[in-house]
């Protein structure tokens, strides 16, 4: 009993560091789905995004050598998605949801495609370790020794904090988010915000897939992300659509997956298609527990149709 | 894009005049043309990509899907499922509620059917039905899930049916896993897959082999997007179920009960998809394994949106869409990865919902700068 106890205990710092390299990729894409999402879109084609960021990452580094150069690209592919599904859904007015799919479809069968004609080779970031605060206890190894872009979160969320806490324009996306009927009466451009939105989600999501491929593993599975998209939706929805919740969410997913993995090494049975699951869960849970409280925003899921009330 | 802050142009716009009905008829045609041919080429290229012909890449398709009475077989046989989900679908949305949940509802019914044919005893073709219904109430509760959730909290339904669907994956999973409910048994290595099923349970297929023969799935197919199409514009449930779809208010006011009806549409299309679910089982693979549903609920979503949720003219979409799902098995032998299938789909899909959206902006911004010069001339 003892025995296990001491296993477990030095398992602890393993397992922390292995979280948070899981919930990274998440982050930076939880970062851009909160900003689509408090402007009312749902952006399925999050899991299109982060696939294509983490098909063109490695592609990209393949190509130019060079593993920063592949992080670039992985954020353009997001981006070009973005720029594909706001077209055909906030210019052209195709349901989102079919367009968000077909992407998503799209993506998969595309980077599957590209994998199998092309010869890919192994691309990673390197290490950062940060002196002195990386030997701190427990967390020091897993916080403060990840691969650099890693660090950007730092800075990544007090910006988009700011952008949309102390912009007019992210005062322009949250309002859309629960009236965008005054918004538009207002003279603003509600599609053109949400185009803007979802390029910038692109980007966020781009960045999540590249950090999978270019930083965490190192090189390009086919379906890389494998429904991580849906969890970082799940994220947003679990932190009842804040910055603070959405990362607390994208860690307790990454901690979750972390565990699935752990588990079985520490000689302890549990259920791993319930972890697998869980973020599904825990974010329907969430919706039916904030529904009460309203805490979606009010035009959440509905896209916008001028003369449409 | 809007009209109120774009001050009137002092530049006399035009009035745009009414364009001839058949020059616009004409511009639709020509639009599709175009937007298909785009994506054609887009397919051609990436398959130059390979090193591959992409001539051989389509004779390969055509000689996989429809070169012989086995392969036109073959198409119908994976047609039938897709034109199932895409009818489901059809109600739903005709009541307004968009579900993208029919994956996750037909893998539960598949997973219900093959509870009920391993572990139920009793005639062959008793057994037969009972999975099949088994499989669509499955797909119906985990529909109902969403109705719920939608009608007593406000979840949207495109977000609860999405969840639920990598829900429903896992539950498969774990059914196939564990020995006290559907694994193998009797294997050394534990596989995650169930038993097959018994053979007098099996889906009945038409004809024989040399000659033309698929599934009865494919019959049942066709009679039901044939009877959902009358029970759509032809009754008066299918009268009140657009009317909910098309104007929920003024439903209401004339008697429609939005939970009652929003929720049975949305349980049918769980229902359609869940015995889908069930037919993939008895019909195809006779084994539950986690893979079953080969990806038909989502492509089923496409097929009745390429249709305009029009369950008759989904019959020619999903025919089209098994006729490429037929053929990718023989691209092999060409050398192009079967993946190509995937991207002409969903390259085609965009290509057909392009033009009439492009038209309706078309339509949007003519009727605007109308406005726009009818407001310069008020105030000249």
């Amino acid at each position: 009993m003892i025995d296990f106890f001491a296993a477990v205990l030095a398992a602890i710092p393993l397992i922390l560091a292995s979280s948070l390299r899981l919930a990274t990729p998440l982050m930076f894409a939880g970062l851009g789905e909160y900003m689509a999402e408090k402007a009312g879109m749902i952006n399925i084609s999050i899991e299109g995004m982060m696939l294509a960021g983490a098909f063109s990452a490695i592609l990209g580094a393949t190509v130019t050598g060079s593993p920063v150069l592949g992080l670039v690209f992985g954020i353009l592919a997001g981006v070009l998605i973005a720029f594909v599904h706001a077209t055909f859904s906030y210019r052209l007015t195709v349901n989102t949801y079919v367009v968000g799919l077909t992407l998503n479809l799209l993506v998969l069968g595309l980077t599957s495609f590209l994998l199998d004609s092309l010869d890919l080779g192994n691309a990673q970031l390197s290490k950062f370790e940060i002196p002195l605060l990386s030997d701190l206890p427990l967390v020091g190894q897993a916080v403060f020794n990840q691969r650099w872009p890693a660090y950007l979160l730092w800075i990544l969320i007090p910006t988009v904090w700011f952008v949309m806490y102390r912009t007019r324009w992210g005062l322009d996306m949250r309002a859309i988010g629960e009236n965008p009927s005054a918004v538009d009466a207002s003279g603003i451009d509600v599609l053109k915000r949400q185009r803007q939105g979802l390029l910038l989600a692109g980007a966020f999501a781009g960045l999540g897939g590249a950090y999978l491929s270019v930083a965490e593993v190192g090189l390009f599975n086919q379906n890389m992300t494998a429904a991580r998209g849906y969890v970082v939706i799940a994220a947003v929805i679990f932190g009842g659509w804040t910055i603070k919740g959405t990362i607390a969410g994208c860690l307790l997913f990454g901690a979750a997956d972390a565990m699935r993995l752990a588990l079985p090494a520490l000689d302890i049975t549990f259920n791993a298609q319930l972890l697998i699951a869980s973020p599904y869960i825990l974010a329907l849970l969430a919706m039916v527990v904030f529904a009460r409280r309203s805490r979606a925003p009010a035009a959440y899921g509905r896209p916008f149709i001028r003369g449409l009330a | 894009m809007t009209i109120t802050a774009t001050p009137p142009s002092p530049v006399a716009t035009a009035v745009p005049s009414a364009p001839s009905p058949w020059l616009g008829r004409l511009s639709t045609f020509g639009l599709y043309v175009l937007s298909i041919s785009v994506a054609l080429l887009l397919a051609g290229l990436l398959v130059s990509l390979t090193g591959a012909s992409p001539w051989e890449a389509v004779q390969a398709i055509f000689q996989g899907s429809l070169s012989d009475a086995a392969a036109l077989g073959l198409s119908l046989d994976k047609a039938a499922p897709l034109l199932i989900v895409a009818v489901g679908t059809c109600i739903a949305t005709s009541a307004g509620l968009f579900s993208i949940g029919q994956e996750g509802q037909v893998v539960i019914g598949a997973t219900v059917g093959a509870g009920i044919a391993i572990f139920l005893h009793g005639p062959g073709p008793l057994i037969l039905f009972v999975a099949l219904l088994g499989a669509a109430l499955g797909g119906a509760a985990w529909a109902a899930v969403s109705a719920l959730l939608y009608y007593w909290r406000g979840v949207p339904v495109v977000i609860s049916t999405l969840l639920l669907v990598y829900i429903a994956y896992q539950v498969v999973f774990y059914a196939v896993t564990q020995p006290w409910l559907l694994q193998e048994s009797g294997q050394n290595v534990a596989s995650p897959q169930s038993d097959m099923i018994r053979e007098d349970a099996w889906l009945p297929r038409v004809g024989e082999y040399p000659g033309l023969n698929f599934s009865s799935l494919v019959v049942i197919a066709v009679l039901l997007a044939i009877g959902a199409s009358i029970v759509l514009n032809r009754t008066t449930w299918g009268f009140r179920l657009r009317m909910l779809g098309l104007n929920p208010k003024a439903a209401r006011r004339a008697g429609v009960s939005a939970v009652l009806l929003g929720s049975t549409a949305l349980m049918i299309s769980g229902a359609f998809a869940g015995f889908v679910g069930g037919a993939l089982l008895v019909g195809g693979s006779h084994r539950l394994q986690p893979g079953i549903s080969e990806n038909v609920g989502w492509d089923g979503l496409l097929v009745a949106l390429v249709a305009r949720n029009n369950p008759i003219l989904a019959i020619p979409v999903a025919f089209f869409f098994g006729v490429l799902r037929a053929g990718g098995g023989f691209l092999a032998s060409t050398g192009v990865p079967r993946y190509i299938v995937d991207v002409v789909t969903a390259i085609l899909v965009l290509a057909i919902v392009f033009p009439p959206a492009y038209q309706y902006l078309r339509r949007e911004v003519r009727a605007r700068r109308l406005a726009r010069a009818l407001a310069a001339g008020g105030a000249a």
